[in-house]
Order: structure tokens, then sequence, then C-alpha cells
């Protein structure tokens, strides 16, 4: 196993062909997605075998209320609104190799806040002004929320994966003392905040149940994906990302490139949050906490930090989660069996990648035209 | 306020901060010795995971809590053979198996106890606890530090272990050797992929134990995903210890005393919201972090494979 690397070039063909490979390595990044996604499914399905449930209608079931349905896939495009910004929000971290793990603190007390005031903001300056003034204003706290962790791994080299963890329970604890303190309703039952009107929330597309909150989510992974492939600003963020000493020889200033890219992806979050409150929840219940965050994390994995690939990753992901609310409950298992999906997604997909780079580097061997398929690959 | 010192508040006070730490320490000196080693085991909550169910299994049908916490580690190392595999041998990205590796092991375990158990939580009641002679008849600190299950004491003796074992012995240099120059140790003739394959097989251990204390001796039962975050504080105390495993002790015991402080303070008729107390300990790490601003320290190989011949 140790010898990977230094491995001899074992058949060392004189002419490597390398024209049939074209057309593959175009697709390569596809396949490179899918076989994981199928394996999981594979491995799940065996799993469901053996508990005795039946694989087949398990997914059926996650596709039909997931899918087929028409409350189910609006239920699907709903949920994907919330999903995108917050997998936009750890992209731009990510890429800048930035481990932000507190984003259900940012999100929750984004969400927290907005809920909080929301009802009398969008009451009093009407909606056209209030809504998309409450989902700038759950951008900023979830900025907010990442400057301490900025500051401190910008200026004093300070692990981001501690300080954002800890933040992150702070948040958590914050958002729970918000809502059962200054935006508690005198309403009976669960501490909660105000309801907001329904005839407040986003509005709803073309007479469906999907609110607005999907184009803010798409119109900004677009604008995700042109900044971070055809902008200065995501070709440096990109370069701090891979080569940090680097960046610093480029004259490139990483401190401010780090608070830049922190900011950026709090303020993705905590519009997340903001557009689950202002589109589905309309208030936030005392020790809410859907743990959208490490979620996240390998979905914008298996999209490769690419923020189109994300949409279509988190489509699936919508999906899988809304479908798999009832197909768990069909099949008397616990809603924590989708985790178990993805938590095998994530270790397929890992391992896909590790035969990747070993084909690639017993290819550039072959070929006897060294690429630099080292660390930077493997990152 | 006067009726804050007396008897029973200190004693349930002391008690709970020891029923609440020992998960920690246990959790903190595991990550500890994989950080030192180089590893960043993000799937520590996980470990702790299968630690809680397979200990709690053991408890329940084999009736010790011995036999349970033995399995407990068992668990946290079935956990940690993943890590092993997919970070240390094939060298993948630590942190994205780490939140695999959680997710996972929340699913399975709950999935597991969903079929074992359907929708029933059997309790284990037959823990026994020693106490110290004599010493166990001092007042507060004898109801509550000398009246514990002895896997306590056992705690404090493995951070002491493993402190020297640091410090004194070649295995302990070469573990930290691992983690900061694991090209100077593969030159000394050491397998670096051995050494930190130990090292995460002793973090899953201890994790396991840990998930093990929370299921069989704090809770009593089984709850999917029971550990509630105490992973995660594991590996931030680790991180504030700095390798340092003594303070893992002084550590775990401030935040098993922000975990139940709120008891105490109803106890004594002060009610203080339990998000303000536990928000406490970590708003001092940082405004501490943030004051004295030193440069964290953390070995320097951390989270990084070691590819034979690069660098």
């Amino acid at each position: 196993m140790s010898n990977v690397v230094t491995e001899p070039p074992v058949v060392a063909p004189v002419e490597a062909p390398p024209a049939p490979r074209r057309p593959l390595t175009r697709l390569e990044p596809v396949v490179q997605a899918i076989v994981p996604v199928l394996l999981s499914i594979l491995a799940s399905g065996v799993l469901l075998a053996i508990l005795g449930r039946d694989p087949f209608a398990f997914y059926g079931n996650i596709l039909h209320n997931g899918l087929l349905t028409d409350f189910g896939v609006q239920q699907s495009i709903v949920r994907m609104a919330t999903l995108l910004l917050l997998a936009g929000g750890l992209i731009v971290a990510f890429r800048a190799n930035l481990w932000n793990i507190g984003g259900d603190g940012q999100w929750l007390l984004a969400a927290a806040f907005v809920a909080g005031i929301a009802p009398s903001v969008v009451g009093g300056l009407g909606m056209a002004v209030g809504l998309p003034l409450m989902i700038v204003i759950g951008a900023v706290v979830g900025a907010a929320w990442t400057i301490v962790p900025a500051v401190l791994k910008a200026y004093y080299g300070v692990n981001e994966i501690i300080t954002t963890l800890m933040m992150n329970f702070v948040g958590i604890a914050l958002a729970n003392i918000l809502v059962k303190g200054p935006f508690l309703t005198d309403k009976p039952g669960v501490p909660r905040t105000e309801i907001l009107p329904l005839d407040q929330r986003l509005p709803m597309l073309g007479g469906s149940q999907i609110h607005a909150g999907i184009i803010v989510a798409v119109a900004m992974m677009l604008v995700i994906h042109v900044v971070m492939t055809r902008t200065p600003l995501g070709l440096r963020l990109r370069v701090l990302g891979s080569n940090h000493r680097a960046a610093v020889h480029l004259g490139l200033r990483p401190q401010r490139l780090t608070l830049i890219a922190f900011a950026a992806s709090g303020a993705l979050i905590g519009m997340s949050g903001a557009v689950s409150m202002l589109g589905d929840w309309g208030s936030f219940r005392a020790d809410f906490n859907p743990a959208y965050g490490l979620l996240m994390v390998p979905v914008v994995f298996l999209a490769r930090m690419n923020a189109l690939a994300t949409i279509a990753f988190v489509a699936l992901f919508a999906v899988i989660q809304i479908g798999g609310d009832t197909a768990t409950r069909l099949a008397d298992l616990p809603t924590a069996f989708i985790l178990v999906l993805v938590g095998l997604l994530l270790f397929f997909m890992t391992i896909t990648e590790f035969h990747r780079v070993r084909r690639q580097r017993r290819l550039a061997v072959a070929s006897r035209a060294p690429r630099s398929a080292g660390a930077e690959e493997v990152r | 306020m006067s009726n804050l010192l007396t008897e029973p508040v200190l004693t349930a006070l002391v008690a709970g901060a020891l029923l609440a730490m020992v998960p920690l320490m246990f959790a903190a000196l595991g990550e500890s010795i994989s950080e030192r080693a180089g590893v960043l085991n993000i799937g520590l909550e996980g470990m702790m995971l299968f630690g809680a169910y397979a200990g709690f299994n053991g408890a329940l049908y084999i009736h010790s809590s011995w036999i349970g916490l033995l399995l407990g580690a068992f668990g946290g190392m079935l956990a940690a053979l993943v890590m092993v595999v997919l970070c240390v041998w094939m060298r993948l990205d630590q942190i994205v198996v780490g939140v695999g590796l959680f997710l996972f092991a929340e699913g399975v375990t709950s999935l597991l106890h969903g079929a074992q158990f359907g929708d029933s939580y059997p309790r284990i009641d037959h823990v026994s606890e020693i106490e110290v002679p004599l010493l166990s008849k001092i007042p507060v600190l004898g109801e509550s530090v000398f009246h514990q299950h002895p896997i306590v004491y056992v705690g404090i003796a493995a951070v002491f272990l493993v402190h020297w074992m640091l410090r004194r012995t070649s295995a302990g240099l070469n573990l930290r050797a691992a983690g900061e120059t694991p090209s100077a140790l593969d030159a000394a003739g050491v397998d670096v992929t051995r050494t930190r394959t130990l090292a995460v097989l002793a973090c899953g251990a201890l994790a396991g134990i840990g998930g093990a204390y929370l299921s069989i001796i704090a809770a009593g039962s089984f709850t999917p995903m029971m550990t509630q975050g105490v992973g995660f504080i594991g590996i931030v105390l680790a991180m504030l210890a700095r390798g340092k495993v003594m303070w893992v002790i002084a550590l775990s015991f401030l935040f098993g005393i922000s975990l139940s402080i709120s008891t105490a303070l109803q106890l004594a008729g002060v009610n203080i919201s339990t998000d303000v107390i536990q928000m406490l300990p970590y708003v001092t790490v940082i405004a501490v972090l943030l004051l004295f601003a030193r440069r964290s320290y953390l070995p320097s190989a951390l989270a990084l494979p070691y590819f034979r011949g690069e660098r």
C-alpha cells in the first residue's frame, strides 16, 4: 500500500494510445459522480434486504413520493431552495480551503433572527421591500457569525475547524435564547416566534406550492459559478485554496481573501435560513435544528465543488430526503436510514476518487509524459 | 443565593460534572492521540455512537458493565477501522471521510436499534458503583467523587498513561513524529502507516469506551443519536489541549460542569436557561482566543495523508 507513488512503470508500452481515450475523459466526471451513487444505492439495498424489507419497493416509494406525485415534486423543489443556498455557502469556503464546519449555527441563527423580526418588518414595509430586506438581513447575520473564525484564521492562524465548531454550538444556543426570549410569542405550546401570515410569505410560483426561494437559490448558484470560474476573485480564492504559499508569492492578500470567503460563505448560509423561514416554515420553534449543514458536505464534494453540478446533486438529494420521509415510514424504518445512504455515498465517492487518481498516475507513467497528478488531485 | 453552597447542591454539581466529564475525557483523549499522529478524526462522534450501541448490547445481554465497556471499545475500533482503511491506507481526505463516518454511524445505529427494539428502550439497572472506603464518607466529595463506577478512575489513569507514553517512550516519540514530519519518521525506518493505524485504532477504542459509558452508565439505555455533540466537543477539547493530554482532564471537567450545572442550579432554586449555561464555555474559550490570540498549535502534518517520496 505504501508504495503507490514509487511504483515503477510495470507495463511501459512504447506507444500509449491517447486517441480513443478522448471521449472517455470528457465523460469521466459524470461517471465519477454516478458510480458512487449507484454503489451506495446498491449497498443500502442489500442492507434493506437483510433487514427484511423489499429494496425495490423502498426505492420505488422514494421516487414516487419525492418526484412523481405533484405534492412530492413541489416539496422536493421547496427543500432544494434551502439546500442549494447552503451548499453554495460551503462551496465558496471549501474552494478557498476553509473548512466552515459550523454551517448549522450560522443557518439557525439567521433563521431565528429572520423569523423573529419578519412579521413586524414585512407587515410594516410591505412584501416588495420587506421580503428582500429580510433575506439580506439573514445574509448579514450569517456572515456576522463567521467574523470571529475568519479573523482568528486570517490573522492568528487559529484552525477554523475548531472555531467554526465552537461558534456552531454558541449559534445554536443563541438561536434558542432569542426564540425563548425577545422573539417569544405569548401563544401557548412550544416556545416559538410569531407566525408570519401565509399571505406575507415568499410568493408561490404560478399557483403551485413552490415559493420564490428556488429562483433566488438557482440565481445565486449561477452567480457563484460565474464568480468562482470567470472572475479574478474566484481565481484568487481557488489559488488560496490550492496553495497558500503560492497565493502569498503571487502577491495575493490571504488575510483579506479569507475574510471575504468566510463572509460570503456565512451570507449564503444565512440566506438559506432566511428563505427557509420566509418560504416554508414561517416561524422558528425552540430547539429546531434540521442539521442540513453537515448533510450538504458530501453533496458538495460529490459535485467536486462545482456550483452547476451541485444543483443536480442537491436536486437528487432533495428527492431522496422528501421521498425518504415517506418511504422509511412505510417500511417501518427510522428516517435515519437516509443517513446510511449518505454516509455510504461519501465512502464510495472517496474510493472512486482514489481509483481515478491511481489510474491517472499509471497512465501518466505509462505514456511517459508525467503530468502532475500529485498533491492537487488528492486534495 | 445562600442556598447555592449547600451540600446537596454541591454534591449534585460535582457528581453531574463527573458524569458528563467522563465521555468527554475519553473522546478527547482518543482524539488527542489521533491528532498527534497526524490524523484529524472528524468522525469521533460516529465512533462514540458505535461504542454506545455495541456497549449497550453487551451490558444488556451479558449483564456486565465491564463487558459492555469492552465491547464499546471494540465497536469504536470497528468504526475506526473505516477511518484507517480509507484515510491511512488509501490516504483519502480525512475531513470528508470523517463527516461520512459520522452520518453513517448515526444512520446505522438508529437503524439497528430500530430493527432490534422497535420503539421500546430497554434499560440497564444493575451498574455496579464502588464506594471507596473511608473517602466516600467525606461530605460533598465523598458522595460525588468517591461514589462512581471505577471506569472513571481508569479513564483518569489512562490520561496519565498516555501523557507518560507520549513524553517518555519511543512509541510516543514515533507517534508525535508521524504527526509532525512523517517523512523523518519514514527515513528513520519506522512505518508511518503502521504508527498512524495504531493511533487511530486507539482513538476508536477510547471513543468507544466514552460512548459505552454514555449508554451503559450515564443513561442506562441506548437512544438513537444519543451522543448529541459530545464527540464534536471532544474534538474541540483535543484541539484546545494542543496535544498536551493532561489538559484534557481539566478541560473536560470544565465542560462537564457547564453541561451539568443547570440541574444543580435548579436544586438551589436558581433558574438560568440551559441555553445560556451551555454557551458559556465556548464563549469563554473564544474570548480567550481573541484576547490572547496566540497561534494555536497543531501538528504540522495534521490531516495530510503521507505519501512516501513526496516533498
